[in-house]
């Protein structure tokens, strides 16, 4: 077990290094030219061209590149333009409030994913398999936005007779649990709803499967053929999935942040890309791509815990 | 010692499915007896596995046992409750399948595969049902069974596993113990192994076996009485000697016809013409009327009951009633015989 997660980290390592030139090459494809932006419009070009010496933007782009990862290496993501202070620091106020977010999300969305797919598949074809899958059909339609800005309406807002001490809160994060609420079910719905439709696919495929046969056969009830011997297989694909949709979650985090004024990673990055900001914006793509690295890792590891025979070499 | 300790009558399956009713067991009956063994053969399709199926009540939810009695120790299986059920399932009755490659679950080891059906039927701890597993393996000639005990079912070969699922069939001590073509998915030296086993243990445990197989040769081998099975119905059943010596029903005259021999030179093997029929669509009359040599206007017309003949072995055709008009060739081992005209009684007027 130990050499497979020490294999399986080293493999995360081109992969990083892949997604570290495209992230460092984003400075290329955004437009604009970065010293230009530093030095505001209407700089003269001498202030341009010490701005360019100052930063090593004169410099070949492998170069720049190295450099650049030598601080990444270290810890340095370089300053924000805007506001002059180390990135690092800027992701690090936020970075947790995402992650909690995602993570929240995460729970709702397999809490709420297993049990309609469990329900689904094991009463499959009646009608609360019908009804559970057109939910979920909606849960994976609906725009994020969308249902966000209805929960903030009917929960957030709400209607006259509703009592204050019911309503939800729909700006920032962390100081009351009335905020939590619905950011997470916007978020995590979507999620909720692939999860759903996953477990009862692969719930249905292994209730076939001829161990099951033999589970019954032994005169286990149906509460342990379906819980103990269908479920550990069914939740080998469900697994992959989750680990996906939290990945998601971290980069999809943007627009329920932005909708319920949560001040996260999502956010940042954002409103970098609207000022071009570029070492933030490459700082956040950076974070969030190693976590779905490493998220993808635990996936994985978690994937050899449930089924002994995968092997990844 | 002769005590019947299994009767089936008359059961009927019916699988239904959006378009058809598929009738894929339609009038069975035998008697397993104590420490005996029954064959039940047939080629796939015909409702072997499906009768074993219905005896536990295991089959799929789109399949319904629409008649007849499962008789165990004189109490009708089918009017036991679920939970009944549960209880005669892997400890009275247990079962052992086609496929050992697929029938034990990937993600649990050998011995909490095996441990399970202990703990429920017996009570016994999670450390003693451990102990007696490892108890079982050795039982099955399993070698190093503390060792493998820890192992997944990946690990194992075939025979291996096939001896897992017999490990686990006996882990309770079975009555009874129906194998459903248990050496159909192994290798012939394997199979060898394995019906040797399984006899082995009978003789040992004096239990009673059901043999699935359409495999005439491990009929002979293991079998005391054999139910021959055509289109979901029993056509002949007799002890395996008489089969053998004095096959009577044109379809399990067919079957040994079309098998090699040593001692008759012939210059190719015979086959029954034809193919089974469509279970949705059975003929009217006999169902292998159609590929019956023999077959005349009435068995086209008129299904035969199961009929006693007079050395009390039953048989579904209309040659042996008094119905039958004239004679009828049979062709045995390339020979022509007249078949006899022999005195009968319906089952069911007895």
């Amino acid at each position: 077990m130990t050499k497979f997660i020490v294999r399986r980290l080293l493999q995360t390592i081109p992969v990083l290094l892949g997604v570290s030139i495209l992230v460092f090459s984003m400075m290329y494809l955004i437009p604009g030219n970065p010293a230009q932006m530093i030095a505001g419009e209407g700089a003269s070009p001498q202030t341009i061209a010490q701005i360019e010496e100052k930063l090593g933007l004169n410099k070949p782009a492998p170069v720049q590149y190295l450099s650049y990862m030598k601080n990444v290496v270290q810890g340095d993501l370089g300053n924000s333009i805007r506001s002059g202070r180390p990135v690092a620091d800027e992701i690090k106020a936020r970075f947790w409030t995402t992650v909690e977010l995602s993570f929240y999300a995460t729970i709702l969305a397999v809490f709420l994913g297993l049990i309609a797919g469990i329900i689904s598949a094991v009463r499959h074809y009646t009608w609360s398999d019908v009804s559970i899958m057109l939910v979920a059909l909606f849960g994976l339609s609906m725009p994020n936005f969308w249902f966000g800005l209805m929960l903030i309406q009917w929960f957030a807002i709400g209607p006259e007779w509703m009592p204050e001490f019911m309503k939800m809160r729909a700006s920032g994060w962390g100081d009351d649990w009335r905020q939590l609420l619905l950011p997470v079910i916007t978020l995590g719905t979507g999620g909720a709803a692939i999860i759903a439709r996953m477990t009862r696919s692969s719930m249905l495929e292994v209730i076939g499967q001829d161990y099951i046969r033999t589970a019954r056969a032994k005169g286990m009830g149906e509460r342990v053929v379906i819980y103990r011997h269908a479920l550990k297989n069914a939740l080998i694909p469900v697994i992959t999935v989750v680990g996906l949709e939290f990945g998601g979650f971290l980069g999809g985090a943007v627009l329920t942040e932005t909708i319920f004024a949560i001040n996260g990673m999502g956010r940042l990055t954002i409103d970098a890309i609207r000022t071009r900001d570029f070492p933030i914006v490459q700082g956040t793509v950076l974070i969030i791509s190693f976590l779905f690295v490493f998220v993808n890792l635990l996936v994985d590891i978690s994937y050899r815990l449930l089924n002994k025979r995968i092997d990844l070499n | 010692m002769n005590s019947v300790l299994l009767e089936v009558e008359d059961l009927r399956t019916t699988f239904y499915t959006d378009d058809a009713e598929v009738k894929a067991v339609d009038g069975v009956s035998f008697v397993l007896r104590k420490g005996k063994t029954l064959g039940i053969v047939g080629e796939s399709g015909s409702g072997k596995s499906i009768t074993a199926l219905s005896i536990l009540k295991l089959l799929a939810n789109n399949g319904k046992i629409v008649g007849g009695k499962v008789q165990f120790k004189g109490e009708d299986l089918l009017t036991y409750s679920d939970k009944k059920m549960r209880d005669i399932r892997g400890n009275a009755i247990s079962m052992i399948f086609q496929e050992p490659m697929t029938s034990l679950n990937p993600v649990f080891t050998v011995g909490q595969q095996i441990s399970e059906s202990i703990m429920k039927h017996q009570n016994l701890s999670k450390k003693e049902a451990l102990v007696k597993s490892v108890e079982l393996l050795k039982l099955v000639g399993i070698p190093s069974p503390d060792k493998r005990v820890k192992q997944y079912p990946y690990e194992l070969s075939g025979g291996m596993r096939q001896r897992v699922m017999i490990a686990m069939a006996l882990a309770c001590n079975p009555e009874i113990l129906i194998a459903d073509e248990p050496t159909t998915a192994l290798d012939v030296t394997i199979q060898a192994q394995i019906l040797r086993l399984i006899r082995d243990l009978q003789k040992r445990l004096g239990m009673s076996v059901i043999m699935i197989t359409h495999d005439l040769g491990v009929v002979a081998e293991t079998c005391d009485s054999v139910a021959v099975m055509y289109a979901g119905q029993v056509v002949e059943y007799s002890d395996v000697v008489t089969l053998f010596q004095q096959p009577k029903h044109p379809y399990t005259i067919g079957l040994m016809n079309s098998l090699p021999r040593h001692d008759v030179e012939l210059e190719k093997l015979e086959s029954i013409q034809g193919n089974v029929p469509n279970p949705k669509e059975m003929p009217l009359g006999c169902r292998f009327a159609p590929r019956c040599p023999a077959a005349t206007d009435l068995c086209r017309r008129e299904m035969p009951e199961l009929m006693k003949d007079t050395e009390g072995n039953d048989i579904r055709c209309w040659i042996y009633s008094e119905k039958w008009e004239g004679e009828a060739e049979v062709i045995v081992y390339g020979e022509k015989r007249i078949a006899e005209s022999r005195r009968t009684e319906t089952i069911l007027s007895d």
